[in-house]
């Protein structure tokens, strides 16, 4: 309860914080809003349907960019966990692009696919599949050698191994890869919305600098927080405990 | 007839880019069937290596391990190891735990499921069916492993020091049960332990390892009455006279270590 009291309370003092600053004039308006301004401007956003139609499309993106990155990403990552030569190979190829910051796919992207929703896409791929997939390489490499040990014992080899033993035990690896991917994704999406894209979250974002509106680039802002927020806090938060937790790795709590 | 479990031989080195360890300087024994055998040794003396060596987890250096007469080559569910850590899956029930060798066999579900009572019943875990392993004990968790094991029918069973970290209340009652499964099914058992007490309550026979690298030293054949306690008169009795020779070798496997450190 305290925990929630002192949020409460420090959120408070950020809002009045900012309207005493709002009032003292220091910056113009329109360079720093007031915190009613981007209310109002989150308010208008909604009843004119502009921020839904920008939410729907942006998620839409991400869901579809973000399934493609799992159904590529744990599959391959299960493979060159266990698979020697390609942990070599492609393994190392996949941990030397995941510096490349993923929105320096987009060039590529555009001349591979033109501006088109692909192009998007497969820059959101490119932001979410090599951790994810990498995530999924330590589970099954870090799979205690104990477990391997005690299936092998009891006559576990071959598939009934991998298949009852290291993907469970890498399980807890491959949901924090799956997290990690989720907010690369929506990293890499408003980056290339940013730039370019019609329609969606980025785009809207371009919108109020064109504007001028710095009330609305803040309201903007906050859903984009609002969104990711939620995502991680409904879906991979608990997802993560739960598996923690019952996997005996939340011994130190 | 052949012996249960025939251990021929058996060197092992561990050869890593910095130094070689001789683990095993040739062990040899014999266990029939039905026997209750405690290798007793200081720690680091090769215990967890010979049974890993017969469990087929590890290829020994030279010699050969037999099984009814038939050489081992690798791991198999007729010699099922218990280890220290109780190795359970904490992504299964208890329940599924018990399963888990069972599933790759054909069996029905009902014989399945039987055997899991069975055997629940047998380490006094019924009612536990349900339960993850992240919310039972440490002497639970051991009883449930001893369950998943057995319920293999092994015709070995290999422990390796099981009960080691467990609290001294749980480690005597873990022995008394012990007793009385080996009793009542009959399986050979081969049980490794630094712990002359240990050694000496559980076993049949106690053979008594040197230091690295292990071989067996002595033999003791223990004739206590059962059901044995840690605490009982003969018992300590027969405990100094082992200990006194343990003693020795856990001098000799100090000093190997100071030698050790001087040459590093
Ligand atoms: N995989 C390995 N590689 C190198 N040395 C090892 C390995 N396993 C065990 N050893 C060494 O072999 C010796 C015996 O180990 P171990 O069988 O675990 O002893 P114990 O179980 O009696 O305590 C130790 O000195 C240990 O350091
Ligand atoms: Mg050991």
């Amino acid at each position: 309860m305290t925990g929630w009291r002192a949020r409460l309370l420090f959120f408070l003092a950020l809002l009045l914080g900012w309207q005493a600053l709002y009032s003292l004039h220091v910056w113009p308006p329109y360079l720093f809003p007031s915190s009613w301004s981007v209310a109002t401007s989150l308010g208008l956003g909604f009843a004119d349907g502009s921020f839904p139609l920008a939410i729907l499309v942006s998620l839409r993106r991400i869901l579809i960019g973000y399934a493609i990155s799992l159904v590529v990403g744990v599959p391959l990552g299960l493979l060159i966990g266990r698979v020697r030569l390609l942990q070599e190979t492609l393994g190392t190829v996949i941990l030397g692009l995941q510096a490349l910051p993923s929105i320096c796919w987009l060039p590529l992207a555009i001349l591979w696919f033109g501006l088109s929703e692909k192009a998007i896409l497969f820059v959101v791929v490119m932001g979410a599949v090599l951790s994810i997939c990498l995530s999924a390489v330590d589970g099954v490499r870090n799979t205690p050698p104990l477990f391997l040990r005690a299936a092998r014992t009891m006559g576990a080899e071959g598939w009934p191994l991998y298949w009852r033993v290291i993907l469970p035990a890498a399980l807890p690896a491959i949901i924090t890869g799956m997290k990690l991917g989720w907010s690369f994704a929506w990293r890499s999406l408003m980056a290339g919305e940013l730039l370019y894209v019609s329609l969606g979250l980025g785009q809207l974002l371009t919108l109020g600098r064109e504007l001028n509106d710095m009330g609305r680039v803040m309201a903007v802002m906050l859903v984009i927080v609002m969104l990711g927020l939620t995502v991680d806090r409904l879906l991979f938060a608990p997802a993560e405990r739960r598996v923690r937790e019952r996997w005996g790795l939340n011994l130190g709590s | 007839m052949n012996p249960k479990l025939e251990v021929v031989g058996i060197r092992k080195v561990f050869a890593t880019r910095r130094r070689t360890t001789e683990a095993l300087g040739g062990v040899s024994f014999n266990v029939e069937a039905g026997e209750f055998v405690c290798v007793l040794g200081p720690s680091g003396c090769g215990k967890s290596t010979l049974l890993n060596v017969i469990a087929g987890l590890e290829r020994p250096t030279q010699g050969e391990v037999r099984m009814d007469g038939a050489p081992v080559l690798a791991p198999g569910r007729d010699r099922v190891v218990i280890f220290q850590e109780a190795a359970l899956f904490p992504w299964l029930t208890v329940r599924s735990n018990v399963q888990f060798g069972l599933r790759l066999l054909s069996l029905s579900a009902r014989e399945r499921e039987r055997r899991v009572e069975e055997y629940l019943e047998l380490v006094g875990m019924r009612g536990f069916e349900r339960v993850y392993i992240h919310e039972i004990s440490g002497g639970m968790k051991q009883r449930v492993a001893l369950a998943r094991a057995l319920a293999l029918n092994p015709q070995v069973l290999l422990m390796d020091e099981p009960f080691a970290a467990l609290d001294a209340q749980s480690r005597d009652t873990l022995h008394a049960e012990l007793q009385s499964i080996w009793a009542q099914t009959g399986t050979t058992i081969l049980f490794v332990t630094h712990n002359v007490r240990e050694a000496l309550v559980l076993g049949t026979r106690v053979l008594l390892m040197s230091a690295r690298p292990g071989r067996i030293k002595h033999e003791y054949p223990v004739r206590i009455p059962r059901p044995r306690h840690i605490e009982d008169y003969a018992l300590v009795d027969a405990a100094q006279e082992v200990l006194a020779d343990l003693r020795e070798e856990v001098l000799r496997a100090e000093e190997e270590v100071g030698y050790d450190r001087l040459a590093r």
